[in-house]
């Protein structure tokens, strides 16, 4: 890409978005969200999963219909319709690698769409030479323009998509999660592209859940929460821990009674291990990692999304299986091959992704629930309709769920609901160790107090508990001990007592990776 | 109060209507459609009557006539409904007929008991192996259904071929005859044999937990596997069941013609119950399944076939009325047509409200 002229006054913004209101089938997922993007700047998006950082992406590139607000490009009032429209006023996205065409070539993919036409149809030579171009913006003019994609590292796919959203000269360019299948030294190639590209004068929107990347690269952060800004800041001057708590909100807390529950509760310590891992990991997922989970024990997994929390709670399970590392249940050497033998071994999990991984939307709520212990008992030992009833009996009341919603099929539920429904599915089989990933997100306060209440009562009767959510107050709140993750690394632990507050869990995820502190205080 | 009853406003909607809503209720209207057509053409159509302790008449003929379809779209009803589709059946048929009766043709006893028990044995043997190699195919393999089965979709007629070396095999048994030809206690035996299964099969999958975890693997894998369901068996277990009902329907079209005809021998059957299933109510995303539904399809399919024969419309247009009933059946099944019906009904109830307002 050729350095253009550069509009004399570099900070007046190529993009602004004023009071962007998007609903949902009536759910309002963006309310008046401001963004303003300014040439020669990285603007970092940042927020919780569900903050609206995608939706606002959306409405700036036209796949997703404004109900309210205005988006100025160069000052001149214009509505997204699509994204060839936006395209055309100079704004690309980077796809994620995954939306590549894996059997096309490179130059491909880079020019499908605006490939280069003369007098008999597409030149393919011209077009190649595009591609070429676009391959030494982004550094990486050694890769064969005409070889396949599928050949090329996930790293260079990567670029490759950089290469074929700035192959137009997009004036501004948006980064959605463009390092989340990059290893550290690929992200910083990438990063490094981005900060050149900013040189020349793009306005880059960059969307990441690794802190470290966003502070490495962004020069302007604005930060969502529930689909409004909640701030904005110059990169320089931002305090870390003032960010995280921004993006994660301080919950009006009904719950406090439950916190103190939990401090006079204070496991055995000399209770069992009945879950340990020895340097557990798997490449490009999760770090070696140790980890003792003693029964009557609540552990929380602190840390942002993609911190490695929930492939930590996936590789103990069995849900993916570690390349390294041991696995020990009981004090005995187990090896995990799937999820099936975890509940042989009373180990339940459930999936932070409720939709895809937890609830089987058209089967009953009675056969959700029965679903694994029937899967444990196998098929040709069917569960009678009164031990059915009398399995399920045991969860309705203590999870308020309402017997008639009993033989609705599961997906017509709340949300809520359902994740009560994945509650009782677990504790049917009798877990000694409950591993719940983001149990209660995008749950009513009522229902959140029900499981919360629930896992309490388990930790009680003996279970060793992981408890995963994004909302750091609820681990605090209910766990004994927490541990810490960041980057894909666990970076340490915390025994929870009247000090331990969300304050100390954020200056833990907030401080330099240089130093990082065990803290382990038994 | 858990004890109190809800308010359910359908029920003050009366039965009519929640007949109207049953899934069945669409295929049940078009099969009786398609019997009164026939009864005002042939006033005699459903007339049954006795001739030597045997029941005749074209409702017989049509139950017998279903039986190989029957078994078939057994198996591919629950093939589909783990998300699958199986179309070597047709194939199978094939081979299993051209196995039996090679077998007995071969043999210095065609006439005897034993021997046909064991070509049986021999034949439902082989088309098991062929379930379950299409099984390991899909399941441990991972290939696509579709393309897994083609495999041997193409392949097994050229099997067939092999055994039957080229030759149209015609045998006389009289033991093999009366599997796809017989009578027993006035009915005929094939369709015993078909109905036999179909209870086996509604037992195995309503009365142990194997129809919910089929149906869990169908809706959600990754779900089912979270939860411990082990879905790998489950989709082998369909795809041999699959195999193994396919060569038992072989078996009776063999009988009933007692030739074996490698290249002819259950052509299209597997699009036929791919059909039968589908107007059963059966999504082809797989999921929740209807055995009852995949019996009244077939039944439709075989009523339309032997319609067509009866009116004297040429066979070669039989294909035509097929896509013709199964396009109205598909249609008035269809959720999005079923809701614009819908729509229109209430706009036209709203309509006279809006002119006032």
């Amino acid at each position: 890409m050729a350095a253009r002229d550069v509009p004399v006054e570099v900070t007046a913004p190529v993009v602004e978005m004023r009071g962007i209101t998007v609903e949902y089938s009536g759910v309002r997922v963006l309310d008046g969200a401001d963004l303003t993007l300014r040439p020669g700047e990285v603007h970092a998006l940042m927020g919780e999963n569900g903050a609206g950082k995608s939706t606002l992406i959306g409405a700036l590139t036209g796949t997703v219909p404004i109900l309210a607000g205005t988006v100025l490009v160069d000052g001149l009032p214009r509505t997204p319709t699509s994204v060839a429209r936006s395209r055309a006023e100079g704004i690309a996205t980077v796809f994620q690698e995954s939306h590549l065409s894996p059997h096309l070539s490179v130059a491909e993919n880079i020019m499908i769409g605006h490939e280069v036409r003369g007098r008999f149809g597409i030149s393919w030579a011209r077009s190649r030479k595009q591609a070429e171009a676009a391959l030494a913006t982004v550094g990486i003019e050694d890769v064969d323009p005409r070889a396949p994609l599928a050949a090329l590292s996930p790293a260079t796919k990567q670029l490759v998509a950089v290469a074929r959203a700035i192959v137009l000269e997009p004036r501004v360019l948006v980064l959605d999660e463009p390092t989340s299948s990059l290893d550290e030294s690929e992200a910083t190639r990438l990063l490094r592209v981005v900060r050149r590209l900013r040189d020349q004068g793009v306005a880059v929107l960059f969307v990441s859940h690794f802190l470290e990347q966003v502070f490495a690269v962004s020069d302007r952060m604005t930060v969502l929460r529930g689909g409004r800004v909640v701030a904005e800041y110059r990169t320089a001057e931002v305090d870390r821990a003032e960010l995280i708590s921004k993006m994660i909100g301080e919950d009006i807390d009904a719950l406090q009674a439950l916190h103190s529950q939990r401090l006079s509760h204070h496991y055995a310590e000399s209770s069992r291990v009945a879950l340990r891992a020895t340097s557990l990991g798997r490449r490009g997922m999760l770090g070696p990692t140790d980890l003792d989970l003693a029964r009557g024990e609540v552990v929380g997994f602190a840390g942002l999304r993609g911190s490695g929390r929930t492939e930590l709670a996936r590789l103990m399970s069995g849900v993916q299986r570690a390349d390294r590392g041991e696995l020990w249940l009981d004090g005995e050497r187990v090896q995990l091959r799937g999820p099936a033998a975890a509940l042989r071994h009373r180990i339940a999990v459930s999936s932070e992704n409720l939709r895809h991984e937890g609830i089987v939307a058209g089967l009953t709520v009675r056969e959700n629930i029965v679903l694994a212990l029937q899967a444990l008992r196998g098929w040709a030992r069917p569960l009678s309709r009164a031990e059915q009833d009398a399995v399920v009996d045991t969860y309705l009341d203590a999870l308020h769920l309402a017997h008639e919603d009993l033989d609705r099929p599961a997906g017509e539920l709340s949300g809520g609901t359902q994740q009560k429904v994945m509650l009782a599915r677990l504790l049917a089989t009798r877990p000694h160790v409950l591993i719940l990933d983001e149990p209660t997100r995008g749950i009513d306060i009522g229902a959140k107090l029900d499981i919360q209440r629930r896992v309490a009562k388990l930790a009680g009767e003996g279970v060793a508990v992981v408890f995963i959510s994004s909302e750091l107050e609820e681990v605090v709140r209910l766990s004994d001990r927490i541990v810490v993750l960041k980057d894909r690394e666990k970076i340490g632990e915390l025994s929870n007592g009247p000090g331990v507050t969300v304050d100390t869990i954020v200056e833990m995820i907030a401080a330099e990776l240089d130093g990082p502190d065990p803290g382990d205080d038994g | 109060m858990p004890t109190t009853t809800p308010a359910r406003p359908r029920a003050a909607e009366g039965g009519l209507r929640r007949i109207a809503h049953h899934t069945l209720f669409w295929p049940v209207v078009a099969l009786i459609a398609l019997l009164a057509a026939n009864t005002v053409y042939r006033p005699s159509f459903l007339s049954v009557t006795v001739l030597n302790g045997h029941l005749f008449g074209a409702p017989i003929d049509i139950l017998r006539n279903s039986a190989p379809l029957m078994l078939v779209a057994l198996g591919m009803t629950l093939v589909i409904a783990t998300r699958g589709i199986d179309l070597s059946v047709g194939a199978v048929v094939a081979i299993s007929g051209a196995l039996s009766l090679s077998f007995i043709a071969t043999s210095p006893n065609p006439g005897s008991l034993s021997t046909v028990l064991l070509a049986i044995a021999i034949a439902l043997g082989v088309s098991l192996v062929l379930g379950v190699w299409n099984g390991f195919l899909v399941s441990v393999v991972g290939i696509q259904p579709i393309i897994a089965t083609l495999i041997l979709m193409t392949a097994g007629r050229g099997i067939a071929m092999l055994i039957t070396e080229g030759q149209i095999t015609t045998v006389t048994s009289p033991p093999f005859k009366t599997l796809g030809a017989g009578f027993w206690l006035g009915l005929p035996v094939a369709t015993l044999v078909a109905g036999g299964v179909f209870l086996l099969v509604a037992f195995l999958t309503r009365r142990t937990a194997l129809g919910m975890l089929v149906e869990s693997v169908g809706i959600n894998p990754s779900a089912s596997r979270l939860a411990g369901v082990k879905a790998r068996t489950i989709v082998w277990t369909v795809f041999a069941l699959s195999g193994l009902f396919s060569g038992l329907a072989g078996l009776i079209l063999a009988s009933n013609v007692m030739a074996a005809d490698a290249n002819n021998a259950g052509l299209f059957i597997e699009l036929d119950a791919i059909l039968a299933v589908v107007i059963g109510g059966t999504s082809l995303q797989g999921g929740k399944f209807s055995l009852s539904g995949t019996f009244v399809g077939v039944l439709i399919i075989t009523t339309l076939t032997l319609t067509v024969t009866i009116v004297g419309i040429s066979p070669l247009v039989t294909p035509l009325f097929k896509a013709l009933v199964v396009i109205a059946v598909t249609l008035l099944q269809s959720p999005r047509i079923r809701e614009s019906f819908a729509a229109r009904a209430r706009q036209r109830a709203a309509r006279p409200e809006e002119v006032s307002a």
